[in-house]
């Protein structure tokens, strides 16, 4: 008996399982149209690969993946291609997305299949192509597809491969049953997983004590294998991948990070059968076990179902009686989402049609305000604290939201379950979650253009700069072109006055002899305007011309007398 | 209508408000019956009094915020306070001073700030408080246990108790006699065994006071009920019960004159039991997580020890309760649990880093 470890809180709804597990798995008749959407797994939607009218046969591809993460779509039946066009899928919100529709011919007619037989010489690279190609995703419910989970690089090395048998949710007995019936097969297919991981040392499949009859029929193909079938107490989520990897290993996987980063990959069980048919007998993905239950029904057991088959077909051949039934779910009672038509087709993460009576599951109750009972917290698998998300929920509290680990919540439900006072608090978490998701996208965005308008300045500032530089340049060089003509510095243009200046100056001799030929020469010009003024007034000229000599005359006398004071002071 | 959308989960657990508050006034049956036993029908005319004010008055308000009566009434919320209040005050207590105290519970201390889940305090012990400041020789007029009467006094009969509570009349002399709790505040110089011989409350006593014992026992098992049931988590009345009795054996003084008291006396009198497990464990205005829970209780159980010991007062649960209620958002922002995938725990005001 290999050790488990106990998560804190979950819950025990009733179980439910027996009603579908008193029959094996049934198939039903092909029904007229199928409606396969191209989008059933997390990723792009495929790409269409037929036109309208086209003649497929069961298993041809009609739709190619895009890109890694994606996978394969293929015909689940032979027919014609009667519309590809927007029709209700099977999601939460009720949405329309683009599906293929076959109008089935009844005859079910097979591609020519090319299996391997011995996968153990083919390298894991083609398994994974082949993985791909036939368009398997996880069959759980997320819808991941498989090969990229397979392929988690050489920086990641794996030595654990958990297999996921758990089938925690009430009601569902898909896997049950398919391991009851197919255990050899499921087997083979994590041989396979095992291969192309490069033969991890561990290998777990983790189940839940409530499907004994599952866990015997393992026990004879997991013989000698090294494949450990590993039972723990049933408890609501153990089957969360979270949940189940902290059970098996006593590892929690780190907030934010994936199981590959702590070595484990993590498959569902239903996934691994789909692998052992694709890989050995190559056969796509076409069909899947899903469970029909609900007291709505009059028959509740197991179907192998086509990929498409619209839900009201199942119905139908259950014998459902609407009027009984309080709501249509994909899925179980704790994560399924209500389904808003019954056009709705089953994809390959269907993996139980729930119509319960009104008894069953009542119409909600209306919600009573909070009183922090802390029932919630009790329950709480990640060890929240509900209750607080709640009021920061409501209050739009994004911080508070986010210090109290918000994003650690995997909306399992049994917070919701367990509250006294019937409040929806898992759809106030995805509300408050896709609201910051929201608000940190307009961050980012808002932070982009900050950074475009912050890059514009610098742009700005630089062109400006530029500009400046150019114009300092060219001043720089005017002046360059002065001082080869003029000096250089301050103190040069200071040294060459002073050396005018100097050069003007003259010897006190020459100053003297300078000073001596001014006054001889006013003299000679007092002298000169004298005569003038005497022949004036000896001519008897006009007044004002004799007025005008006389002034000159002083002048003259004037500038005489200048000189000799000057002649005077230099001789001193 | 069988396709319409509704948000996950789908299936529901059997637990409902109503049903958990129903649990909690049937827990108080084991005290209640324990309270008439010892100390006549006073106590119980004080729950059905409490509880009529309460429904009345809580009908009051909701039709003047124009809230539908039949919902909100539904959830016993206001049955809740007014029966714990009803169990916590004086039997024999006037009745205006029943009413006063739930109205002032219901109205001022929830409805006013918001009705059932948005009251920062205990309701109950909101009433209690302003009850035992504003009317103190009515709150601590107590009982004589029964065991005690003198010869050919009794409790008086049910029609004798409404007419005594309904005309404010104080019972006889004899009738009434101090609590185990007030026997140690009043005397003083004697030892603790001085007093156990002398005071007949103790010295006819199993463990912790005539009558006491047993509605401190009545509350326990009322407690006990209630967590089987999962009402409430150990957390919180394990931790004020457990500080009480540390802090009454390390202050246990040999039994000086200088004691406050025995650790079984403070665990079985007054109103420990009921506090522990009934008053304390109110969720709205206590903390949120269990670690919350532990500091909580051991802060109420500090804090009653201390007001017992050196404070005014001869009971403090009240006051202890209405101050721990100040510091559950401060403990609450400490105490966060660790998260699956986290290493650390975090503060309830932790910024993302960004």
């Amino acid at each position: 008996m290999r050790q488990t470890w106990v998560t804190p809180g979950g819950v025990h709804p009733p179980e439910n399982k027996l009603q579908s597990v008193t029959q094996p798995i049934g198939s039903l008749p092909i029904p007229e149209k199928l409606v396969v959407p191209l989008g059933q797994h997390i990723g792009a939607p495929a790409i269409a690969c037929v036109k309208l009218g086209d003649k497929v046969l069961k298993g041809q591809k009609i739709a190619d993946p895009a890109g890694t993460v994606s996978v394969a779509i293929h015909a689940p039946t032979s027919g014609t291609v009667s519309a590809i066009e927007a029709r209700p899928i099977a999601h939460s919100s009720g949405m329309e997305a683009l599906c293929i529709e076959i109008s089935t011919d009844g005859k079910d007619q097979w591609i020519a299949l090319q299996g391997i037989a011995d996968f153990e010489h083919t390298t894991p690279k083609a398994l994974l192509s082949i993985i791909t190609d036939a368009g398997i995703a996880g069959m759980g419910g997320a819808g991941f597809p498989t090969a990229v989970k397979l392929n988690p690089g050489f920086h990641r090395p794996i030595d654990t491969l958990i297999v996921n048998a758990t089938e925690c949710e009430p009601y569902i007995t898909a896997d049950d049953a398919l391991i009851r019936e197919r255990a050899e097969e499921i087997i083979e297919g994590i041989r396979i997983l095992s291969h192309t991981l490069g033969n991890p040392s561990n290998i777990l499949i983790g189940i839940e004590d409530n499907k004994p009859e599952a866990i015997q029929a393992l026990e004879p193909h997991t013989k000698d294998t090294g494949i450990n079938v590993v039972s723990f107490p049933t408890k609501y989520p153990s089957g969360g991948e979270k949940q189940l990897i902290y059970i098996l290993t006593g590892k929690e996987l780190p907030s934010g990070q994936i199981p590959a980063d702590i070595g484990i990959v993590c498959v569902n069980i239903g996934t691994t059968y789909a692998i052992k048919r694709a890989v050995v007998e190559g056969e796509p993905l076409v069909s899947r076990v899903t469970t029909m239950t609900g007291e709505a029904c009059e028959i509740n057991r197991n179907y192998d179902v086509l990929i498409g088959t619209p839900v009201s077909h199942m119905l139908e051949h259950n014998k459902f009686d609407a009027e009984k039934c309080s709501r249509v779910i994909m899925g179980g009672p704790m994560m399924g989402f209500s389904l808003t038509s019954k056009d709705i087709p089953i994809v390959k993460t269907s993996n139980c049609l729930l119509a319960p009576s009104v008894e069953e599951i009542p119409h909600n109750e209306p919600a009573q305000p909070c009183i922090r009972c802390g029932m919630c917290a009790e329950a709480c698998p990640a060890s929240l604290l509900p209750q607080q998300l709640l009021w920061y929920s409501q209050a739009k509290d994004h911080d508070r939201l986010q210090s109290h680990n918000l994003f650690d919540c995997i909306e399992c439900g049994a917070c919701s379950y367990v509250c006294p006072s019937n409040i929806p608090l898992v759809q106030h978490y995805r509300s408050s979650k896709s609201d910051i998701k929201k608000a940190e996208e307009e961050k980012i965005k808002s932070a982009q253009a900050r950074e475009r308008f912050e890059f514009r300045q610098q742009r700005i500032e630089q062109a400006d700069k530029e500009r400046e530089a150019k114009r300092a340049a060219r001043r720089e060089a005017a002046l360059e072109a002065k001082k080869t003509a003029a000096p250089n510095s301050a103190a040069d243009i200071v040294a060459a006055a002073q050396a005018r200046t100097a050069a003007k100056q003259l010897s006190p001799e020459q100053e003297q002899a300078k000073l001596e030929r001014a006054v001889s020469s006013a003299e000679m010009r007092v002298q000169k305007a004298q005569d003038k003024f005497d022949a004036a007034v000896a001519s008897e000229e006009p007044e004002d011309k004799i007025k005008i000599l006389s002034a000159a005359l002083s002048g003259a006398q004037q500038k005489l007398e200048k000189a000799k004071t000057r002649l005077a002071e230099q001789s001193n | 209508m069988a396709f319409k959308q509704v948000t996950s989960p789908h299936a529901h657990g059997a637990k409902s408000t109503a049903n958990v508050m129903k649990l909690v006034v049937l827990a108080t049956i084991p005290g209640l019956v324990a309270l008439t036993w010892h100390f006549g029908w006073g106590s119980l005319i004080n729950v059905v009094l409490a509880c009529l004010t309460a429904v009345i008055s809580e009908a009051l308000v909701l039709k003047i915020r124009k809230r539908p009566l039949a919902f909100y009434l539904g959830d016993y919320s206001a049955v809740v306070t007014a029966v714990l209040l009803g169990l916590a005050l004086p039997p024999l207590c006037p009745w205006w001073v029943v009413v006063i105290g739930t109205v002032f519970s219901v109205v001022i201390a929830k409805q006013l700030f918001g009705g059932l889940g948005y009251n920062p305090f205990n309701p109950a012990m909101v009433g209690y408080v302003v009850l035992l400041i504003s009317f103190p020789v009515q709150m601590t007029t107590w009982i004589t246990p029964l065991a005690l009467l003198p010869e050919g006094i009794s409790h008086p009969d049910f029609i004798e108790s409404l007419r005594l509570v309904f005309s404010s009349l104080a019972p006889v002399d004899g009738v009434t006699g101090a609590t185990p709790l007030d026997s140690f505040k009043h005397t003083s110089g004697v030892t603790v065994d001085q007093i156990y011989q002398k005071d007949s409350l103790f010295s006819q006593a199993m463990f912790a006071g005539v009558g006491w014992e047993w509605v401190n026992l009545g509350f326990l098992a009322g407690g006990i009920i209630m967590l089987s049931n999962r009402l409430f988590t150990w957390h919180g009345p394990v931790a004020m019960l457990a500080t009480l009795a540390l802090m009454s054996l390390i202050f246990w003084d040999s039994g000086s004159s200088q004691s406050p008291g025995s650790m079984m006396m403070h665990l079985f009198s007054g109103a420990s039991m009921m506090g522990a497990f009934f008053i304390l464990t109110d969720p709205v205005s206590s903390t949120v997580s269990n670690r919350g829970r532990l500091v909580y209780g051991a802060l109420i159980g500090f804090l009653v020890y201390i007001i017992r010991a050196w404070g005014n007062y001869p009971d403090a649960i009240a006051f202890a309760v209405l101050l721990a209620n100040f510091c559950a958002p401060f403990i609450d922002n400490y105490t966060l649990p660790r998260t699956y995938g986290h290493t650390d725990r975090r503060k309830a005001t932790e910024r993302s880093e960004d």
